[in-house]
């Protein structure tokens, strides 16, 4: 087991709350805890006993399946609330709903709300440790970090290179997530997207903003693009789903002026032929589902690691 | 016999009628008695060594939330905490529920501040229910007691209804206040659009919201000659606005209040509820340039908009929480940190909190010249203290400052003589 570095997190909120030496400690731990996925009988008895609660607010299927695969394989015993039966909707409010959480005892709450800092201020009113598993447009420190773990497993390191994000910046919390985590660990991001998805101080999060795909994708080490959220077509930030596909989806041309050796990615779920043509989602240069594993590896690192601060 | 009181030994300071020297300030009767009037024998007589004494502080933007949310607070509670930090008077804006938007409801506000510590001067809505659609009694609510209209918390969104506000308004001598804000830019915003809301994923509202609608309303102001009072200046845009349209003449006031001159959207930080309002905390060069706009007469007052709120709007959600913070027990302290720090002048501080808003409203006060109204605000300018939840006299506690070290109190607050407040020193 990796050793010898004091992590101090109790809570997972933000990459924003990690230095460098959590993130590659964080990494480190997940690298082995990876091989476990592979064994025939897929569990350790690190957790047993332990209460993991996944109190999920908004809709999702990948990463509360990736987090309850996490906590089964350390051996931690689950339980899943989702806001269609959880008592929200009974008008209950969020510190209430935590606080009679909180008096079962559980050990880690697993959080994902459509209002960002909603898991922190959970932090202010319960004991357990809190992991944020997607805070509305804020973070989404568990896919930063996968992201990370995949990018550094293929290239061996995150240090100068070149990541490129192209998309909903604005509404995204991997992008958030992604530059936060990526710069700090001396990769230079470049974001590129339409001007009404790119919101204003990237700068100062240390990203650079591009005016052109081609200037974005240019050289680039990882690309990686963002899903478009159909259901924000309510109030569109571009005119359709046909000229975004044509302007800012990533296709086979647009990619071969990135490095030959460059990896796409994308956090899922894919709208295929929107901001990603099917043959790059497919194609030899596509790590995304190197991504979806390297995720349950991630999270049992952090679900262990949180453990020993909680 | 004569009722009097003598401030004795305090700086008196009362730039309308040009005086800043240390004295004793008499009282008979409930007005400021003229200057070399013997104090009676039977006077009782108040050492304010080392305090400011000053024509009384005039709010002109708090919410007492009476009628209808009495949980926040009430006039009793609200007047009390404006006593207690320094206000002889009020205005309070007519977004109560029902709103106070004709005769009754504004009774009822007057009745009410009867038994309160402060003047009540009661502000009416502009339309109907402040829905926007149609002009409120304006007349019967002048009799009744307002002395302005104004929808204050939603804009008022058709030019054509705001432009006839104007004009109405004149004929019966009442002041507009503006909320300015162009909602399609602003629509579900919860704080300043910048690097903080980039970072925290909050939905920004763009300085150009509030910009674009004070300069529709001072293009209506010049258009139409009639006077306009901006609320809530937050930004260096509209405060560029507002200077450039005083320099053309056009008849516009504006305020600003302590948070935006002392905090930026760097206090949203952590998801802090207390650090949302609206307007929002915008950038530090807004701070700037509002503190600019005090300084070069830009702005005309410093209000609090006062906005209290219970823990059942704050402790939520920060995308579900309510906008507005509290003020009254702040504002002294706080704009008495500009004096410290040499960018006001003591004149100006009562100019800003007590002559302009004076006149901005059309009311008394304002002025120590003998035959006045006694409304008069004694305030330590030395006094440290921590602002802290226990101290707070309001009903609500929703503030930005809370455990907060400031300067410079409030000791002695009369209305018409009689004291309403007084803290022991």
């Amino acid at each position: 087991m990796t050793s010898g570095y004091n992590f101090t997190q109790k809570h997972i909120l933000g990459i924003h709350h990690l230095s460098a030496d959590d993130i590659d400690f964080i990494l480190k731990t997940a690298d082995s805890f990876k091989e476990i996925s592979t064994r025939a009988i897929k569990k350790v008895p690190t957790m047993r006993g332990l209460t993991v609660v996944n109190l999920f607010f908004e809709p999702s299927t990948r990463t509360r399946l990736s987090f309850e695969i996490a906590a089964k394989r350390m051996s931690a015993d689950t339980y899943n609330i989702s806001a269609s039966t959880s008592s929200t909707v009974k008008g209950e409010t969020l510190i209430d709903t935590a606080r009679n959480i909180s008096a079962m005892k559980p050990d880690i709450i697993i959080m994902r709300h459509s209002f960002a800092g909603a898991p922190d201020m959970l932090t202010r009113y319960i004991d357990a440790s809190v992991i944020n598993a997607g805070d509305g447009s804020h973070e989404h420190p568990s896919q930063g970090l996968l992201d990370m773990m995949t990018v550094r497993e293929h290239k061996g390191r995150l240090e100068g290179l070149k990541v490129t994000i192209v998309g909903d910046i604005l509404h995204s919390r991997v992008a958030r997530s992604d530059i936060l985590g990526f710069t700090r660990m001396g990769a230079r991001v470049f974001v590129y997207g339409p001007a009404t998805m790119i919101p204003p101080g990237l700068e100062e999060l240390g990203a650079t903003v591009c005016s052109s795909l081609e200037e974005a994708v240019a050289d680039a080490d990882v690309v990686m693009t963002l899903r478009i959220q159909k259901e924000r077509q309510k109030d569109p930030l571009f005119p359709s789903l046909r000229e975004y596909a044509q302007k800012y989806g990533i296709n086979r041309r647009i990619l071969d002026r990135a490095r030959p050796d460059a990896i796409v990615m994308h956090p899922g779920p894919i709208n295929r032929g929107v901001e990603l043509m099917p043959d790059v989602a497919d194609g030899p240069r596509s790590v995304i589902l190197d991504q979806v594993t390297n995720g349950v590896a991630v999270r049992m690192a952090l679900l262990y690691l949180v453990m020993g601060n909680s | 016999m004569a009722e009097s009181l003598l401030l004795q030994n305090g700086r008196i300071i009362d730039p309308d009628n040009g005086f800043d020297r240390q004295g004793d300030l008499l009282i008979v009767d409930g007005k400021v008695a003229a200057v070399g009037t013997p104090p009676p024998e039977d006077v009782q007589i108040v050492d304010v060594r080392g305090c400011w004494v000053m024509p009384g502080l005039i709010d002109m933007h708090v919410h007492l939330r009476e009628p209808g949310e009495e949980y926040k607070e009430d006039i009793e509670t609200g007047t009390r905490a404006a006593a207690a930090g320094g206000f002889t008077a009020v205005a309070c804006m007519p977004n109560t529920r029902p709103v106070n938007d004709c005769l009754a409801v504004t009774s009822l506000i007057l009745e009410r501040a009867a038994r309160g510590s402060a003047r009540v001067y009661p502000v009416g809505a502009i339309s109907r229910g402040s829905r926007g659609e149609s002009l409120a009694d304006f007349g019967e609510m002048k009799e009744a007691g307002v002395v302005a209209v104004s929808d204050d918390g939603m804009p008022v969104v058709d030019s054509q209804l705001m432009r006839r506000a104007l004009e109405y308004a004149a004929d019966h001598r009442l002041t507009v206040i503006s909320h300015s804000e162009e909602l399609f830019l602003s629509r579900h915003g919860v704080m300043n659009e910048g690097p903080v809301s980039t970072r925290l994923g909050l939905k920004g509202i763009p300085a150009a919201a509030e910009a674009i609608m004070v300069y529709r309303d001072i293009a209506l102001a010049e258009y139409t000659g009639r006077p306009v009072h901006i609320a809530h200046v937050s930004t260096a845009m509209a405060t560029d606005l507002i200077r450039a349209a005083k320099t053309r003449g056009v008849r516009v006031t504006a305020e600003t209040t302590p948070h935006y001159f002392t905090l930026t959207d760097e206090a949203v930080q952590g998801y802090n509820t207390n650090a949302k309002m609206n307007p929002p905390l915008r950038s530090e060069a807004d701070r700037r340039a509002v503190l600019q706009g005090l300084v070069d007469g830009t702005l005309d007052a410093v209000a609090t908009d006062h906005a209290p709120h219970s823990t059942l709007e704050k402790d939520v959600e920060f995308d579900l929480a309510a906008n507005g913070v509290i003020g009254l027990e702040t504002a002294v302290p706080l704009t008495l940190e500009l004096v410290r720090r040499g960018v006001i002048d003591e004149q100006r501080f009562v100019r800003l909190l007590s002559l302009n808003p004076a006149r901005i409203l059309n009311v008394p006060g304002g002025s120590l010249a003998p035959g006045q109204p006694a409304d008069v605000s004694v305030i330590d300018p030395a006094e440290q203290f921590v602002y802290t939840v226990d101290s707070v006299m309001s009903k609500s506690k929703n503030s930005p400052f809370l455990g907060r070290s400031l300067q410079g109190r409030a000791v002695m607050t009369l209305v018409d003589g009689r004291v309403m407040f007084s803290r022991p020193r």
